[in-house]
């Protein structure tokens, strides 16, 4: 194997990491780096289980190559909670049934969070939107959207305190 | 398979020229990924051009816009300059895929992909944007001239495209574009149809009407743009739009669309198309 040495950041934390030239992001996070936060659903970017940020732009890791994350900087879902405390939206995907076999719920999370961080009081339309590219096949989308709407409010009136 | 990131793009063209294998640029990669995933594609060499500072960068100057060929859809809808002088051409890159793809996803990708309903080609070919292809030499090719059909381009071995240019906009101009899916997102065009247009003294002066997935490649249509040219859009001025468009296509039967029904629909979206470009025009 020639494998590529890749120097990056992942959550804040630096990693570093060999990998095969044609080997994807999803692959080296789930079979290099034990991060099994991230899902492959399809593999084509269809589906959005594997959604991460890379430089705080969202993506789907099964369409980027470990190679291309040298000196870039990747959030993934481990990267959501502090410590044993829950990011508000995945205490509000708990606590509004937001999800049931789990599968599509990282990428959802993830997919959330960059629009939240974007835009802190979404319209329904607009989360609709951001999340179209997020496949969920067992609770449907009413309580998610329901759940990205709570946690928005959450997230306003922590940083109201602020 | 090697994986390259040149800095420059002197750097990416040897890299390419030099490959007696098969080689393949990498952009966005929405598409190329997935063609590597699905073992369509056995590549040698991979040449990444997101590190190159010059293909990642948005230039408007008093001819234009000239837009990198690494700049993905998230970013060009971020630039506010190119939003109001082309709204056409961001609004069709930014219709191809989610929020994810759009991270990654560029125009000159779409190009080169060649695939016949590429959203962000008709609207590019509306605008009269060009191409700067660097091999040996450096050329600048019209955006039409890029596909020659589905999945081929006129680029030689050892070429690429650097960046996308727009021309400045005339005063009196409007560009759109509207596809029609038999969803409301993510799905692949069944017709798309960008339009661009000048007036002078509220009639249209200067036209450009392009149809994507009804041919083999995108067309440039003429005789459409010749049937609103000297006209203020008026209903005779429109049916004459959509007969001329009609009768250019020369579409397939597929899961989306039969041929009677993609002729019929690209004349009604090319009316549609109009109006909106005569309005941003500042026509009433």
């Amino acid at each position: 194997m020639s494998g590529v040495h890749v120097t990056t950041t992942i959550n804040d934390d630096p990693i570093e990491y060999v990998c095969p030239a044609d080997e994807s992001l999803l692959d080296v996070l789930r079979d290099r780096l034990g991060l099994m936060g991230a899902k492959e659903g399809c593999g084509t970017g269809d589906c959005g289980a594997c959604s991460i940020t890379l430089d705080g732009q969202l993506v789907c890791s099964c369409l980027v190559l470990g190679a291309e994350a040298e000196g870039r900087s990747i959030t993934t879902v481990e990267g959501m909670a502090s410590g044993e405390k829950l990011h508000p939206l995945q205490k509000q995907f708990i606590d509004n049934a937001a999800l049931q076999c789990g599968i599509c719920t990282p990428g959802f999370l993830v997919a959330s969070k960059a629009l939240l961080d974007e835009n802190p009081d979404p319209t329904e339309t607009e989360i609709r939107y951001a999340l179209a590219g997020n496949l969920c096949r067992c609770t449907g989308y009413d309580k998610i959207v329901k759940a990205v709407q709570a946690a928005a409010k959450d997230l306003r009136k922590q940083n109201k305190k602020k | 398979m090697r994986y390259e990131s040149p800095t420059t793009t002197k750097e990416a063209v040897s890299l390419l020229a030099k490959e007696k294998g098969k080689a393949f640029v990498l952009a966005g990669g929405t598409d190329l990924l997935v063609r590597l995933r699905m073992d369509m594609i056995d590549p040698d060499l991979m040449v990444d051009i997101k590190r190159i500072p010059a293909m990642m960068e948005i230039k408007k100057s008093a001819t234009g816009f000239k837009i990198g060929a690494g700049v993905s859809g998230a970013n060009l809808g971020k630039n506010k300059a190119l939003v109001k002088a082309w709204p056409g051409v961001v609004e069709a890159a930014n219709l191809i895929g989610s929020d994810q793809v759009q991270g990654r996803c560029t125009m000159a990708g779409n190009l080169c992909n060649a695939s016949p309903a590429a959203d962000s080609v008709p609207a590019m070919i509306a605008a009269g944007a060009k191409a700067i292809v660097v091999g040996k030499k450096r050329r600048t090719v019209a955006v039409e001239d890029v596909i020659t059909g589905p999945g081929q381009t006129s680029l030689a071995k050892g070429e690429l495209i650097e960046a996308i240019t727009l021309p400045a906009r005339p005063a009196k101009s409007g560009d759109a574009y509207l596809r029609f899916i038999p969803r409301t997102e993510m799905d692949i065009a069944v017709v798309g149809v960008g339009i661009s247009l000048t007036l002078s003294k509220g009639v249209i002066a200067k036209a450009r009407v392009s149809l994507g997935a009804v041919a083999p490649t995108p067309l440039l249509v003429k005789a459409a743009a010749k049937a609103i040219i000297g006209t203020k859009l008026d209903d005779d001025a429109l049916e004459a739009l959509a007969e001329a468009c009609s009768a250019a296509c020369n579409p397939i039967d597929d899961k989306r669309g039969t041929i009677e029904y993609r002729k019929r629909i690209a004349g009604v979206l090319a009316k549609r198309t109009a109006k909106i470009a005569y309005e941003r025009a500042g026509g009433k």
